[in-house]
């Protein structure tokens, strides 16, 4: 029996679309709720990002409950950099206990990236470890081997880099997430098509669901900063070239005009089993790129 | 190699304020190679305070300056015994486990760091170091084509790379190479890809200080028995 309506559209045909809220810095979140009223009939699942960039925000895991809250479906994103593996069981115990069953394996962003560059970065578990943790918990055991008073379980995906410039080592550790238990795969924002194509031929040999990351660029400015700064983010040059012909102001509309041109090509192609689309602040606009391109919506 | 770098004059000042007879105490093994607490370190760091003591008014009255061979083995120590009757406090320029030792060896004498240790450390041009081990106690470097995944990715990622790496170099610092990318190049050219493959498990953290020792422990068993 599929652990939550997510997992269940995994195991069909469907051409998947999920996409991301970022939680507030601080305790309003009245503009993660409008985000999650906007996205939560239009797409199958909204990850809830943790600590994006390594800066300090309101939980992952209060915006996954607010989520179940207002009648959505949560991704859980879970990084390592922050928390022990006490604390992340800790904290799967709870989400499993309140219904929240899909999880986003991931190593995290590096301390220096964020807002507070002095912290103890923590690293205890990489993201492969993580997947085979969360095996442990499904067996009914605790990462120390001790048995658990009820037992949870989940739907386990993690990240891949298809357009990574080493690719090969980037191959061999989705292998790994794959023979760990990884059901689902969120990729990073995805540009370049050829390298796409690649992976996506290669990919089709392992039994998992891979959803391309589509990343909505607001200005040629902020393409060039994501590009120099953002880690996992490889943007070539003709799309800044491309964000650059936008009119003064207009950038937000040419880059809902890359993400739908890509989108209708990895349907028509199906160089993926679904898109991830992270809108960076502009939760807003996921349900008019989904109407241009013919997409999504969870009962399409 | 340890290696460690001087502290600044002004930490060193505010440390040694409030004693007047002050022995300046250099190691002739790391500390020495490293160029942070050498016989030519302690001698410029007396110096320097000399001149302090000469323009402001400060408590320090009089420096000695020596350099054991070790200052982390007792044996090493016997040698100043004699001078720490006549003095009013230690500062060393041995790693932290120098002064560490010495805080042991002498119980009634205060020992000050007159250097931050920094790191484990290979040379990587004269006088430039880069951390290379981090003392875990569970070597993998055998896997890992002899670079320490552990201490060399700025995550002590494990399991290979983050997606952070671009044109090779790490997400943290583009000047400095991706350790996960070295490996991988690395493994390559050994012809060993295959190691890149194997799961590594959680780590054992090993947070009580550790003890090691090189001398057999006797044989309980062999010697009930007996
Ligand atoms: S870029 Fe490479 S060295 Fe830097 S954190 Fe990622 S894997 Fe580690």
């Amino acid at each position: 029996m599929a652990k939550s309506a997510f997992e269940e559209k995994l195991h069909s045909d469907k051409f998947l679309v999920t996409s991301e809220i970022g939680p507030p810095k601080g305790v309003d979140v009245s503009e993660m709720i409008h985000h999650i009223e906007i996205l939560k009939d239009r797409v199958d699942a909204i990850n809830v990002t943790d600590h994006q960039s390594s800066m300090m925000h309101f939980p992952s895991l209060g915006g996954c409950l607010l989520i179940k809250e207002h009648g959505g479906e949560p991704v859980l994103q879970m990084t390592g950099r922050d928390r022990n593996r006490l604390a992340l069981q800790a904290d799967l115990l709870l989400a499993y206990s309140r219904g929240i069953v899909n999880v986003l394996c991931l190593t995290g962003d590096s301390i220096n990236s964020g807002d507070h560059k002095d912290a103890k970065p923590v690293f205890d578990l990489d993201s492969v470890q993580m997947l085979h943790m969360i095996r442990m918990l499904e067996s009914g055991k605790d990462a120390g081997g001790n048995q658990l008073k009820g037992t949870p379980c989940f739907c386990s995906g993690a990240s891949v880099h298809p357009e990574a410039d080493f690719l090969e080592p980037q191959l061999i550790k989705f292998e790994k997430k794959v023979a760990a238990g990884a059901q689902f795969f969120q990729t990073q924002g995805v540009f370049n098509v050829t390298k796409l194509r690649e992976f996506s031929e290669y990919a089709s040999q392992f039994n998992v669901k891979v959803l391309a990351g589509i990343i909505v660029l607001a200005s040629a400015r902020m393409a060039r900063y994501m590009n120099n700064n953002v880690p996992g983010i490889i943007l070539p040059e003709e799309i800044i070239d491309e964000m650059e012909t936008a009119e003064k102001g207009r950038g937000l509309t040419k880059g809902i005009e890359i993400a739908v041109r890509s989108i209708k090509l990895i349907k028509e192609e199906k160089l993926a089993h679904g898109i991830h689309i992270m809108a960076v602040g502009n939760e807003g606009v996921v349900p008019d790129i989904l109407d241009q391109a013919g997409s999504g919506g969870v009962n399409q | 190699m340890i290696v460690a770098e001087q502290k600044p004059l002004s930490e060193i000042k505010y440390l040694i304020s409030p004693y007047k007879q002050i022995l300046v105490l250099g190691c002739g093994t790391c500390m020495t190679v490293c160029g942070a607490g050498g016989e030519r370190e302690v001698s410029f760091l007396s110096q320097a305070l000399q001149l302090e003591q000469s323009m402001n008014s400060v408590s320090w009255q009089g420096f000695q300056e020596y350099t054991v061979k070790r200052q982390c083995s007792n044996e090493f120590l016997d040698v100043i015994s004699d001078i720490v009757t006549t003095i009013d406090c230690i500062l060393s320029v041995g790693c932290g486990a120098g002064v560490q030792t010495l805080a042991r060896r002498f119980p009634d004498m205060p020992v000050l760091p007159g250097v931050n240790t920094s790191l484990l450390g290979m040379e990587q041009q004269p006088g430039i170091w880069d951390e290379c081990c981090v003392a875990c106690g569970e070597c993998r470097l055998g896997d890992t084509a002899g670079i320490c995944a552990y201490t060399r990715c700025a995550k002590g990622i494990l399991n290979g790379p983050c997606a952070g790496n671009k044109n090779g170099k790490c997400e943290v610092n583009h000047d400095i190479d991706c350790a996960w990318v070295m490996i991988y190049k690395r493994l390559d050219r050994l012809g060993q890809l295959d190691k890149m493959r194997h799961y590594y498990s959680m780590r054992n953290f090993k947070v009580t200080p550790r003890q090691i020792g090189l001398i057999q422990k006797p044989d309980l068993a062999g010697e009930s028995d007996g």
